[in-house]
């Protein structure tokens, strides 16, 4: 390649030319919002964008998937046995993801890929997929990855990132997939001089317009059970309707169902997306329910996002600063205050 | 690359009812290829998800001991949907197992020790399995003394009826075979609580582990006996119920602080449990 610049309008072009090796996956807007879906047309991806109102988590784990098929016919010799069931693992380009979104994937890594247990669904997309990032540089009020180990131009989750300087997006390149991708597109240009010192502004001042929202740090240190056992969670429970929209839309939730559902002679094994928001999720067969109160279950999430998961996998906290749930929470629950909350030293009665 | 959502088939051998209320069922399961048994590699303790094409998957402990070759075997309470298709189902049929999922009691470190067995009611399946572990020929060296405390409500409500009568007799074994009442005159072993008859027996605590499985209540109060016997919480092993769908660690269910019951547990110490969230 010539060069790691290209000007937006041949963009359509370099779509054109991924999409000749792989499947193509970009921001595309759907009314008011947007979403990540499979393009076929260059010129459905639509860059000019904050976030997505759904987090790509859908990408890698699909809210319903079909693991399993079986056949209940009598006199089937294969009645009632599981086959696995046909699925596309053929290469693919997600194409502007934004950095938290694709550390997201990077910690849902320690749950699905682990040293004694796959998840072949998981692990084979992931494999199959080069993720092309766009750097933030206009994070949204809602935003705070910086608080949470991450950043707007942050390329640990990436294999390659492009940031927006104004006509035209410069390239990075950062690994072998990523470099395999970016030279599957000819429309590569001289980087314009003073690029490198553009981009640090914008990084700066993306970086300072989010500031540091609370200290992480000061709440992974604490006692777990000082923690689960503070008084505050009452007042965090309060408002919250259990309506799961903050488990739904966030990038490191990733809690499932299996469920068999039957048609006639055929059947199939499922599993679809739950949320530890529900009542019934821990709900036993004997009748007893670990969690049977809205505290528990509102203070389960944040304790398993904020605390469970950087003690049992130290690599930071299980939120990537998306703010989608802060966003959109009917009730304006918001997960930064918990974390103040969390970390406070002394908390005042309410 | 393996998956692990995947479940062997394996055929129903045999059905046998245990309790006189029906509730509990004693399923002996073949695997339908030889090379699936040899991949299914167990320790008493451990469990797997029972699998029913179009019903779903339950998670059971594992009642055979490895030393039982050709078969394994789950005792499975009526409770729901699945389990309540799987009591229907007859010899012969097909259903699948996922597993062995689960650590397992520490066999390692039991080696050489004195070991204290307590049940209570259906709890009692992987215990099965431990003993029947420890007694083999090939093992019962390793171990030291073993006391057995297992109850249940009545007579017709204890589990594996023939073989506790036959470990009763056993001299390399003591059973505290225990009803919490009966109207039986023939009942030839003990009446009272789960908790009282271990206190009475007062097994020693010198270089011994207990490991207690039963009900919540009879948890409870037995807990304090062995306290008082002299057992410290990491010598005190027990194992824990959740609701779970994937049994590998993955689905999110079974979440216990930063454990999964499924995969890094169901077997904790007392220690261990009292450093999590009380919430199981």
């Amino acid at each position: 390649m010539s060069g790691a610049y290209i000007s937006k309008n041949k963009l359509p072009g370099a779509v054109t030319g991924l999409l000749g090796r792989y499947r193509v996956f970009g921001p595309v807007r759907r009314g008011r919002y947007h979403e990540f879906a499979e393009v076929r047309n260059a010129e459905d991806v639509d860059l000019a964008y904050r976030n997505t109102r759904l987090s790509p988590k859908g990408l890698f784990h699909p809210q319903g998937e079909r693991m399993f098929q079986f056949s209940l016919a009598a006199g089937d010799p294969d009645k009632g046995i599981l086959k696995e069931a046909p699925k596309d693992f053929s290469p693919r380009v997600i194409l502007g993801i934004r950095p938290c979104d694709a550390k997201a994937f990077h910690l849902d890594d320690a749950n699905f890929d682990t040293a004694t247990i796959k998840d072949p669904w998981w692990v084979k997309r992931r494999e199959a997929t080069t993720l092309i990032g766009l750097a933030c540089n206009h994070p949204c009020s809602t935003c705070f990855c910086t608080s949470v180990g991450t950043g707007p131009f942050d390329t640990s989750g990436l294999d390659a990132m492009l940031v927006d300087t104004g006509d035209g997006y410069v390239v990075e390149v950062l690994t072998e997939k990523g470099k395999a991708a970016v030279e599957a597109v000819s429309e590569w240009e001289t980087t314009p001089t003073g690029s490198a010192e553009a981009i640090a502004v914008l990084k700066k001042s993306a970086e300072e317009s989010m500031g540091k929202q609370f200290d992480m740090d000061a709440f992974i240190g604490k006692d777990m059970l000082e923690l689960f056992n503070g008084a505050f969670w009452e007042e965090v429970q309060f408002a919250c309707i259990n309506c799961g929209t903050c488990t739904f839309l966030c990038p490191t939730c990733w809690c499932f169902d299996i469920q068999d559902e039957v048609c006639g002679e055929q059947g199939d094994r499922l599993r679809m997306w739950d949320s530890c928001m529900f009542p019934l999720f821990t709900f036993h067969g004997s009748g007893h329910n670990p969690r049977s109160q809205k505290v528990q279950r509102v203070r389960q999430r944040f304790m398993h996002k904020l605390k469970y998961y950087p003690d049992k996998y130290h690599q930071g906290v299980a939120c990537v600063g998306c703010g989608r749930c802060v966003s959109a929470c009917p009730v304006n629950i918001d997960i930064r205050q918990v974390a103040r909350l969390m970390s406070a030293g002394c908390v005042c009665p309410a | 690359m393996n998956n692990p959502y995947l479940p062997y088939p394996v055929r129903i051998e045999s059905i046998v009812t245990e309790t006189e209320d029906r509730n509990l069922r004693t399923f002996k399961l073949v695997f339908l290829n030889p090379e699936d048994e040899a991949k299914f590699s167990y320790m008493p303790g451990q469990f797997a998800e029972l699998s029913v094409a179009g019903l779903g998957e339950i998670p059971i402990g594992i009642a055979s001991s490895p030393t039982e070759k050709g078969f394994i075997k789950f005792t499975v309470n009526k409770v729901g949907k699945v389990t309540s298709y799987l009591h229907n189902m007859n010899a012969g049929d097909i259903m699948g197992v996922r597993g062995p999922m689960g650590n397992w009691y520490p066999w390692d470190i039991l080696q050489g020790k004195n070991v204290v067995i307590i049940g209570g009611g259906f709890a009692f399946t992987t215990l099965r399995s431990s003993i029947v572990y420890m007694l083999d020929p090939a093992n019962r060296s390793k171990f030291g003394e073993i006391n057995v405390v297992y109850g249940a409500r009545f007579p017709g409500l204890l589990l594996y009826k023939d073989e506790l009568a036959a470990w009763e007799r056993r001299d390399d074994i003591k059973m505290h075979i225990t009803v919490d009442g009966t109207d039986d005159p023939n009942w030839k072993y003990n009446v009272g609580f789960v908790p009282a008859v271990t206190k009475q027996k007062a097994p020693s605590a010198e270089n011994a582990y207990a490991i207690i499985c039963g009900p919540p209540i009879m948890i409870k109060f037995t807990l304090p006996v062995l306290t008082e016997l002299g057992f410290p919480p990491d010598r005190i092993i027990s194992s824990l119920e959740m609701r779970m769908k994937c049994g590998i660690g993955i689905c999110g269910r079974c979440n216990l602080g930063t454990e999964y019951v499924c995969k890094d547990g169901p077997v904790f110490t007392l220690e261990k449990l009292s450093q999590l969230p009380n919430e199981y």
